[in-house]
């Protein structure tokens, strides 16, 4: 790349809801340009850390800058140009009395760019939706399709750096491979630096190049992808985890641990 | 060979809608022996609909019609509500997809636990109490002593299901209908749930149909699994058989999903106009 600019840079990053602590002591540092993964099982923050860039998650102490900029505690209209996020449930994150168009023109307006109906058209053409969707409302497409229209949100700004919360995992096998060939291309296309979180292993090996095993709010390995593939992670967590995705679903490797659950408070 | 435990001939479901019936089960038939049998498609193929038409859980307006559809010898869609009552949950029971929603959030667990066994058998207060400690203990919940008196909230996701569980198996039905019963769940916990399920059903000789979307997951825990899209069954394999997998639909299904190590640069996409029957 030449250039030294890390994307992201997390230094000793601590981050609660009000009284409990979810994420320890985070250091990381992406490079621009690379397709970063964050893997864990639920609860382990990797979530919370994607919430905090974003600012939706503003309880945090220790430094997060993206593209070598701080980020406030704040809403920071500088990092939204730089950062969005694609959420998990393309269900729930797209507002269901709002046309597509709106949707699409909303972060436009706040940022007072301009050219709004040709910036629409030309987003949903690079996420593959044809014209006809512009007026439609969530209700009328598909999840796939509406996956598509939260990547066009997120893209409209053009931004550098798109956080990924578990794009695919509310959609079918099928609709999920559709997916992920588009944002590896729209990374290929627009140099974008990808953060996403996700359990699905192989999407990862499709899609980054490097990840981290985060369990109970702290990073405990990071690896590059071709460790991952080769099965040679070194942490005995991040081993369980890779067998469980081996033998199936998640099997006997997990299975066999001692079932140990506090009850919620 | 013995008569089979259910036997599925030409089911067909249907609702209407503004623009006449619509079926979303287009007749499909299947029998099923003390055996796990995986129903694999993605949504919309008419797979949930099947497991509840078994249960004769679909209401009006939706209409359930088949040449046969016999449960050890009962015509299911002969019963009345109230016959069906005393196969429901005691003869052939059904996990739910989420635990959040199927459990009831005003009783404790044990009580509802304890509820799925009364209503099946006469038993003094006292045995019910212990068969309960038995089953919780038996889906590996340790401490079942506190656990009978927790709500659903105190409870995580994993422990809800497996509470679940419990109450689906307690009263020893010989068929289990398990509908996504981990899709809720974290990877972690699917696994250990997973392998409660099978456990309990191999030692218990039960019959298990498995739905899910997840073609791995039904492979690894079902002897023959059946492949559902739009309404049909595509595909009827042994579960060990599914890399030599024939119909075009099954074989897009498993070249979609990118595997551990991943060498290809894009992913083959199911040209989904190809099989659309509507």
């Amino acid at each position: 790349m030449g250039r030294h600019v890390n994307a992201i840079d997390l230094k000793n990053l601590d981050i609660a809801y009000g009284d409990t602590k979810v994420v320890f002591d985070v250091n990381l540092s992406i490079p621009e340009g690379e397709s970063f993964a964050l893997v864990g099982e639920s609860g382990s923050g990797k979530s919370t850390i994607l919430r905090a860039i974003a600012g939706l998650a503003p309880d945090w102490t220790g430094s997060i800058s993206v593209m070598g900029e701080a980020r406030s505690h704040h809403v920071d209209r500088k990092v939204s140009r730089q950062v969005q996020m694609v959420f998990q449930d393309p269900y729930g994150s797209l507002h269901p009395r709002k046309t597509i168009d709106a949707a699409l023109s909303e972060p436009l307006a706040i940022h007072g760019i301009g050219n709004r109906g040709e910036r629409v058209e030309a987003m949903l053409s690079a996420v593959g939706l044809d014209q006809r969707f512009r007026f439609r409302f969530p209700h009328q497409l598909s999840g796939g399709q509406r996956q598509r229209v939260a990547i066009a949100r997120a893209l409209m700004l053009e931004p550098k750096v798109m956080l990924l919360d578990e794009p695919t995992s509310a959609l079918d096998v099928s609709v999920q491979a559709e997916i992920l060939n588009l944002l590896k291309r729209l990374r290929r296309e627009q140099g974008l630096t990808f953060l996403l979180v996700t359990h699905n292993l192989p999407v990862v090996s499709f899609l980054c190049d490097r990840l981290a095993v985060m369990q109970q709010g702290r990073i405990v390995e990071i690896a590059d992808v071709a460790q991952l593939k080769s099965g040679d992670l070194r942490e005995p967590y991040s081993r369980e985890l890779l067998a469980a995705t081996e033998t199936g679903t998640g099997a006997s490797a997990l299975a066999h641990q001692t079932i140990k659950e506090p009850p919620v408070e | 060979m013995a008569p089979p435990l259910l036997t599925v001939e030409n089911l067909r479901v249907s609702f209407p809608t503004h623009a006449g019936r619509v079926e979303v089960v287009k007749g499909i038939s299947f029998t099923l022996g003390r055996e796990r049998l995986g129903i694999v498609g993605e949504s919309g193929s008419g797979k949930s609909m099947t497991g509840r038409s078994i249960l004769k859980l679909i209401r009006k307006p939706g209409e359930v019609t088949a040449d046969r559809l016999e449960f050890d010898g009962i015509d299911i869609l002969g019963q009345s509500e109230k016959q069906m009552r005393a196969i429901r949950g005691a003869r052939i029971s059904m996990v739910m997809q989420d635990p959040k929603f199927s459990l009831n959030p005003v009783m404790t667990v044990g009580e509802q636990i304890a509820e799925a066994l009364v209503t099946h058998q006469k038993l003094p207060r006292r045995d019910v109490q212990a068969r309960i400690i038995e089953m919780l203990r038996a889906v590996r919940i340790n401490d079942p002593e506190r656990v009978v008196g927790l709500f659903p909230h105190e409870v995580s996701g994993g422990m809800g299901q497996r509470i679940m569980i419990a109450m689906m198996l307690i009263p020893e039905p010989e068929l289990l209908i398990a509908d996504e019963p981990t899709s809720a769940l974290d990877v972690s916990v699917q696994a250990q749930v997973l392998d409660i399920i099978d456990e309990l059903v191999r030692n218990k000789g039960m019959g298990l149909i498995l739905i899910s979307h997840d073609l791995n997951l039904v492979s690894r825990y079902c002897d023959r699994i059946l492949v559902m899209n739009a309404g049909r069954v595509v595909e009827e394999c042994a579960a060990g058989q599914l890399e030599n997998a024939r119909h075009p639909y099954t074989k897009g299904l498993l070249a979609a999903m990118p595997v551990l190590n991943e060498t290809r640069d894009e992913l083959p996409v199911l040209d989904r106009t190809q099989w659309a029957g509507t």
